[in-house]
């Protein structure tokens, strides 16, 4: 007989300490940051930046996202990709958005390369607050890319496409990428089920 | 590798709605939206690996990793189960990370104002891998109820945090551990936002199979992610 899932259930207000604590100042160590692209890595280095807004526009001051995506070369750090990574990546990152005044959220990392299978290049978010009973997944897609073909956006409906497209400029602080959440309203973010 | 298959879907007759207004918050953070279905690509069948080189020889013992003068205040406890999947096939070496408030209900987190005394000895933060048989084992201090501004006189039932990766990011998880026999299960709008045929999934069993004698009880909580669809192969298949 098959076993029902365990249900889900919010991350709450108070998971600083259990899955960002060095970000927040408590004296644990913690399993990963927000800095994807430091060592050796081999890539290209971007910062990728925004906010996560709720129903009624306010910045959300208590969310946390996860990063996972692939090498320069388009590879992920896992055993299901048999093609290997030797960039020195390992592909994961975590960051609260409670440390930044305006509640920004910020990741250090290298720009990932195309998967091979006509996917343009992207990133996997996920991404838990309080008041949200079930993580949701996002993708960013980058301005600069070739995004037409790609296989996941053409299921998005195209008005909402943008909301999946991080905003690229070159400044001082080297290559920013600006990516935004929307929960609810005009601007939602498309959210998968997968 | 033998192709295993996609990952089951996420079972949204055993989750909770996202939009659960008895939890207020949900009002305004839930998505409005329906969700894109979204076939699964490499990009999801993988996910971080966190083995056992990430787990401090303290890690799972959370009277002890923030120890500074003795042993924390409350009641000290076992929690302790087996995370498989659907199938009932165990998940192996798979990291997992708890967070709770201390014996009194406060959590060491500088947004919890509730006056209730923090407790030198203890944080509240752990994590653990699971063996070879997908089991996992904390040691840890009964956390305490505590108010919350829900509604008026709101207060949590006792409960650890859970995060679990699995071996793929459609396995992740977080969710919470409630206690058998708690009063205050049955006034929790986050606890009852779950379908009422999932909800004792969450309710840990005492155990005094994991109990030790003269020194701590044992509470079993088991875990279950979603699995693949297709049987895995022997190796060499
Ligand atoms: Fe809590």
């Amino acid at each position: 007989m098959r076993k029902r899932q365990t249900p889900s259930q919010t991350v709450g207000p108070y998971f600083a300490y259990g899955l960002t604590p060095e970000q927040y100042g408590y004296d644990y160590k913690q399993l990963v940051g927000n800095d994807l692209s430091a060592g050796d890595v081999v890539g290209e280095r971007i910062t990728i930046r925004g906010q996560v807004f709720d129903g009624n526009g306010d910045t959300v001051r208590d969310a946390v996202l996860e990063l996972w995506q692939a090498d320069s070369e388009g590879r992920y750090v896992h055993p299901e990709d048999e093609r290997g990574s030797n960039t020195g990546f390992a592909g994961f990152g975590r960051v609260g958005t409670g440390t930044s005044a305006e509640h920004f959220y910020e990741f250090q990392t290298i720009k990932p390369g195309a998967t091979g299978d006509n996917q343009a290049p992207h990133i996997t978010v996920i991404l838990f607050m309080r008041g949200l009973l079930n993580h949701v997944y996002t993708r960013i897609y980058f301005s600069d890319e070739a995004n037409d073909a790609d296989p996941v956006l053409a299921l998005v409906d195209p008005t909402r496409r943008k909301t999946l497209i991080a905003q690229r400029t070159d400044g001082p602080d080297g290559v920013v990428y600006h990516f935004d959440i929307h929960m609810q309203g005009d601007l939602e973010s498309v959210f998968f089920d997968v | 590798m033998t192709d295993q298959g996609d990952y089951t879907p996420r079972d949204w007759g055993s989750h909770p709605p996202n939009l659960s207004p008895a939890y207020k918050s949900t009002t305004l953070r839930a998505p409005g939206k329906p969700l894109v279905v979204l076939p699964q690509s490499l990009s999801e069948r993988t996910g971080p690996v966190y083995g056992q080189n990430y787990v401090g020889p303290l890690d799972n013992d959370l009277t002890k990793n923030a120890a500074k003068t003795g042993e924390p205040n409350g009641e000290r406890i076992i929690v302790a189960g087996q995370v498989a999947d659907e199938a009932g096939r165990p998940i192996p070496h798979i990291l997992l990370e708890v967070w709770q408030p201390n014996a009194a209900g406060r959590y060491q987190h500088a947004d919890d104002q509730h006056d209730a005394p923090l407790d030198p000895n203890f944080l509240g933060a752990g994590r653990c891998v699971t063996d070879g048989d997908g089991r996992y084992r904390f040691i840890t201090i009964k956390p305490g109820a505590y108010p919350w501004p829900n509604h008026y006189n709101a207060w949590r039932p006792n409960h650890i945090h859970f995060s679990l990766f699995g071996p793929s990011i459609l396995t992740r998880l977080v969710t919470q551990m409630y206690f058998p026999g708690d009063p205050l299960l049955e006034l929790d709008p986050i606890f009852n936002g779950v379908p009422e045929a999932s909800r004792q999934l969450l309710v840990s069993k005492l155990s005094m199979e994991l109990s030790e004698p003269e020194w701590a009880l044992g509470y079993e909580f088991n875990i279950v992610l979603r699995g693949r669809t297709a049987t895995p192969m022997e190796d060499g298949a």
